[in-house]
């Protein structure tokens, strides 16, 4: 039995394909999810995936949270569905509360697309539950807002929770405590600004990014048994 | 005021009296204002190619793979398996040297639109870009906003921009080149033409609404030279609007995959006048347009700024009445405008009205209200505001320009530089402050800082990314891959056009067998100074000609082009700039292909020939500011055997590493490897009197490609070179921390490779 995903896209989105492609490449099948789409979400995980939903247009995520398939999303992980948001999709998620916290503008002023060093620092999220902690993956990164920030409160929280799930190496945005990635108190909902299915095959450069969905997978077919 | 107020019209619109008297004898009276301002973007330098086309004939535009050449909005050749790749190049060198982020983005804008009209996904952009010398203020302006444009913009539309060039002359200091290349990928049911047919068929308009951005991009900005104060052409420059752009794909994809539309066409220079005559010229038909119904920015813009307003994001489809409402959900689903705006006839006329919409009928629903400042004319005796034969406005004057060799071309091919070099450096001198003077030249330092901020990897398809000789994309599913590559030499083609044309179509197939790939077709971008200048034009003829050459020679055609013209600042002419993009193809991509890292011990190998040949050489020209001589010898027999013999040790894995030799000459492409592998290395070379050591450093010699091989191959890799008629030698050796060519230098590799990173970024600090 292989796990079903389902990946979201709006207008603007333009990752999706790649994370059907990823998803299949590791043995699952995956589906377009259309943002204006309300019924109840039926696949086994959702990944949000990376792009400029509505152009990014006014804040990065600020149009896409509105999109009827949000509340859809809401409820499928309220009851404990998988979702992990890449890039955009991590910005998306932020705007819609379901992580705390927000992206902003990279330090330096500038779009990055290069590979960066990421560094398992939680094994609490369904992204890097089966990775082991401290190891270190080649993911690339491509975004201008992936400077993560959040209050004190909030970065205490997440520290002492264990939320924090990926750190980079060498910080390339600005990245408030290096995060790369984090999750939500049950671990069932992840964001990251690197793109995990761009690093998936060989031939592409690194294959780190399939220990991070293949958990997403694994634990995805876990949540759809129970 | 009251000086352009007596200037005619036509002459304010950039025609000549003579173009006029063509315009009256076509239609038989006086043209109306809306038709002599179509006739004036339709006819202009840039849409019309008045001035280039009895040149472009001569190239060579046929192989059997070639499903499209040029002409249409791309070229499209067939690369097996049922799969087709279209291919463009275009510049938008005016539009960003008046305001560079919007220029270089709807230069991109542009450019993807040309290809998904094709009916193909674009997946692949490349940037050929050229400014001055980087120590200047109002160039680093003008950089860092062509590359925050071309990166706003493509990475937000969704087309990842894998390769491309920067060049540094002070020749292009007031008139950068901003040239774009687009690659897609389409199924060969799927090939879109740009020809409207059926009688009764309507013409419905996708995209932004117009405004008044843009009007007269095409004559005004792009077919003048630059004077000081080009401020006030501004307002010809265009906005883009990425976002718009990717919804316009994804719709257009959308409608083509479920064959709802005739034809497409794209609207770029002179907008819907320009994309509404041609699609009916082409067909052979005629058309009826409503001006009025064209769903509009502002209020109170007239028939002539609509017409030819240069609006971004805007595309025009040939639609069967049965089908409209199917288009028309599409459209709502993307969340893009859709408005009829004109029907198909078979008069052979392109008529425009202005208010006639309704008694044309329409079957269908009126997707958009009527735009509130028009009146709707319901009446069917309406009187047009252009009526004139489709086929006129493509239809320019073509003029066979003076040509003249420039007076001084003798006297600059005469003054070698070597003379001056050989004097100053005599064998012995070291010349580690030479090499690392190179390496902190904008052209050949690093340029990680502009493509860092490009997604070079977006349909994960980039098997190869910028930084390399070709970018490599695979298509998945197929097992096949693209090579890409996009060069020019401009400093070769000003000491001698036709053997600079040769040099450059000779290294960018060089660049694709290096990728293990065989070229199968190249698209040209023609930048070129003022056409009424005779030497200028004799320019182009040699570089018609010495591409052709190239091209037969090496069995690849030209599909499709683009020429720029006016490029001329305070009457100085930039050199002439032809830049090339050819595409590969390799059959079977099992693995990454052998990168330009050197490795630890290998062996460094070098195939081809290396003989004194500094003249347009980065190192006699920029570092030492000695401009003449004659351009390296551009053998092309000698290209096709070391073509040949690279791409089969590449495909068979028998090196470990694999560099084009180009800028910098052996020196440059030494470090490059040695600073992709993080290793030094230590090399002999044969000095003496026919080739002194600083020559056997930098001079710039074609058709040489340096290898890294295991030790144990090394005779193998000889014997093949010997066999294939390619000079081979055995350089030295990959190991320690040090950059070494005995007799010549002995450098850091860590402090070479800092100064070689360090030199852009450094600037904008």
């Amino acid at each position: 039995m292989s796990a079903r995903i389902g990946v979201i896209q709006f207008p603007g989105t333009n990752c999706e394909l790649d994370a059907v492609h990823a998803c299949e490449v590791l043995g699952a099948s995956a589906e377009l999810l259309w943002h204006r789409e309300s019924s109840p979400i039926s696949v086994d995980a959702v990944i949000v995936p990376g792009g400029f939903a509505h152009g990014d247009y006014l804040r990065t995520g600020a149009i896409a949270r509105f999109s009827p398939v949000m509340n859809a999303l809401q409820e499928f992980a309220e009851a404990g569905g998988p979702v992990v948001g890449i890039c955009n999709g991590f910005q998306i998620l932020c705007e819609a509360a379901m992580l705390p916290g927000a992206l902003q503008k990279n330090a330096g002023m500038k779009f990055r697309c290069e590979m960066s060093t990421l560094v398992v620092a939680s094994q609490r999220s369904v992204l890097t539950a089966d990775i082991e902690l401290g190891a270190e993956l080649r993911i690339p990164i491509n975004h201008f807002e992936g400077n993560y920030t959040c209050d004190a409160a909030t970065l205490e929280q997440l520290r002492g929770d264990d939320r924090i799930v990926l750190r980079y190496l060498e910080n390339p945005n600005g990245s408030l405590d290096d995060i790369a990635g984090i999750c939500n108190d049950t671990g069932n909902v992840v964001g990251l600004m690197p793109h995990p299915e761009r690093a998936c095959e060989s031939v592409l450069g690194s294959i780190d990014g399939a220990a991070l969905l293949g958990s997403l997978l694994r634990h995805a077919l876990i949540t759809a048994t129970r | 005021m009251t000086e352009t107020t007596a200037v005619p019209l036509h002459r304010q619109l950039g025609m000549t009296d003579d173009e006029l008297e063509a315009v009256i004898g076509e239609l038989g009276r006086e043209p109306t204002h809306l038709e002599l301002a179509m006739y004036s973007v339709m006819w202009s330098e840039h849409c019309s190619y008045k001035s280039s086309k009895p040149h472009l004939r001569r190239f060579p535009t046929t192989a059997p793979w070639v499903m499209v050449g040029p002409g249409e909005g791309a070229g499209v050749i067939d690369v097996g398996d049922g799969l087709a790749v279209a291919v463009r190049i275009e510049s938008h060198n005016h539009p960003s040297a008046v305001e560079p982020y919007q220029g270089a983005a709807t230069g991109v804008g542009g450019i993807i639109r040309d290809i998904f009209s094709m009916g193909a996904r674009p997946i692949a952009l490349m940037d050929p870009l050229r400014f001055g010398a980087l120590d200047d203020a109002r160039t680093r302006y003008l950089f860092e906003g062509v590359v925050s444009g071309i990166s706003g913009y493509g990475n937000s539309v969704g087309v990842p921009t894998v390769g491309g060039e920067a060049v540094f002359d002070d020749c292009y200091r007031d008139n950068p080149l901003v040239n774009v290349f687009c690659l897609g990928l389409l199924a060969h049911d799927d090939l879109v033409l740009a020809i409207a047919t059926g009688d009764g068929n309507l013409a419905v308009l996708l995209g932004s609404a117009t405004g008044r951005d843009g009007i007269g991009g095409a004559s005004v900005l792009a077919s003048a030279g630059f004077e000081d104060g080009a401020e006030h052409k501004r307002p010809s420059v265009q906005v883009g609007d990425p976002f718009e752009e990717k919804r316009l794909i994804e719709a257009c994809l959308e409608l083509y995959e479920r064959k709802l539309v005739v034809g497409v066409q794209d609207l770029g220079a002179a907008g819907i006048s320009c994309a509404a005559s041609e699609t009916a010229a082409k067909g052979g038909m005629g058309m009826d347009l409503d001006v009025a119904r064209v769903a509009r920015r502002e209020p109170g813009m007239n028939p002539v700024e609509l017409l030819t307003s240069e609006s971004q994001e805007r595309m025009l489809a040939i639609v069967t009445p049965e089908q409209l409402d199917a288009v028309l959900d599409v459209a709502e689903r993307w969340e893009i405008r859709a408005t009829v705006v004109g029907r198909v006839n078979d008069s052979g006329r392109f008529r425009v009205f202005d208010g006639y919409f309704d008694a044309i009928g329409v079957p269908g629903a009126n997707p958009t209200p009527p735009p509130g400042d028009v009146p709707i004319i319901a009446s069917s005796d309406a009187e047009p505001v252009a009526d004139v034969p489709a086929g006129s406005l493509g239809d320019g004057p073509v003029y066979q320009r003076p040509l003249a060799r420039p007076a001084d071309f003798d006297e600059i091919q005469l003054d070698d530089p070597a003379r001056e070099l050989r004097v100053r450096f005599p064998d012995g001198t070291d010349l580690g402050a030479e090499l690392l003077a190179l390496l902190s030249t904008p052209t050949i330092a690093d340029k990680s800082w502009i493509f860092r901020q490009y997604d070079h990897q977006l349909f994960l398809n980039t098997v190869v990314g910028p930084g390399s000789d070709a970018s490599v994309l695979r298509l998945k599913g197929s097992g096949k891959a693209l090579a890409l590559s996009t060069d020019g030499k401009a400093r070769f083609c000003k000491l001698d056009p036709r053997e600079g044309a040769k040099l450059i179509v000779m290294e960018a197939a060089r660049n694709v067998a290096c990728a293990g790939a065989t070229s199968k077709a190249l698209v040209n971008c023609l930048n070129f100074g003022n056409p009424e200048h005779p030497e200028v034009m004799w320019q182009f003829s040699e570089v018609v000609d010495g591409m052709s050459e190239a091209c037969v020679a090496l069995g690849f055609p030209v599909i499709g082009g683009n020429v720029s013209f006016y490029n001329e600042s305070r009457g100085d002419n930039i050199h002439p700039t032809p830049t090339v993009g050819v595409v590969g193809l390799i059959d079977s991509l099992v693995d990454v292909p052998p990168s330009i890292a050197l490795r630890d011990g290998d062996a460094i190998v070098v195939l081809g020939t290396t003989t004194a040949e500094l003249g347009g050489s980065e190192w006699a020209a920029v570092v030492h500011g000695l401009v003449g001589g004659r351009p390296p010898r551009a053998d092309l027999e000698a290209a096709s055997k070391l073509h040949d013999l690279v791409r089969a040790l590449v495909r068979d894995r028998a090196v470990n590493t694999v560099h084009d030799c180009s800028d910098g000459g052996l020196a440059v492409t030494l470090c490059e490897m040695a600073f992709a592998g993080s290793v030094g290395f230590s090399v002999e070379m044969p000095f003496g009197a026919e080739l002194s050591a600083a020559e056997a450093c930098f001079s710039e010699s074609a058709n040489r490609v340096v290898l890294g091989v295991v030790q144990s191959q090394v005779e193998v890799i000889a014997a093949r070179a010997a066999s294939a008629g390619v000079p081979v030698a055995v350089l030295g050796v990959a190991h320690g921390d040090r950059l070494i060519i005995n007799g010549a230098f002995d450098v850091s590799l860590s402090e070479a490779k800092t100064i070689w990173t360090q030199a852009i970024p450094k600037l904008f600090a």
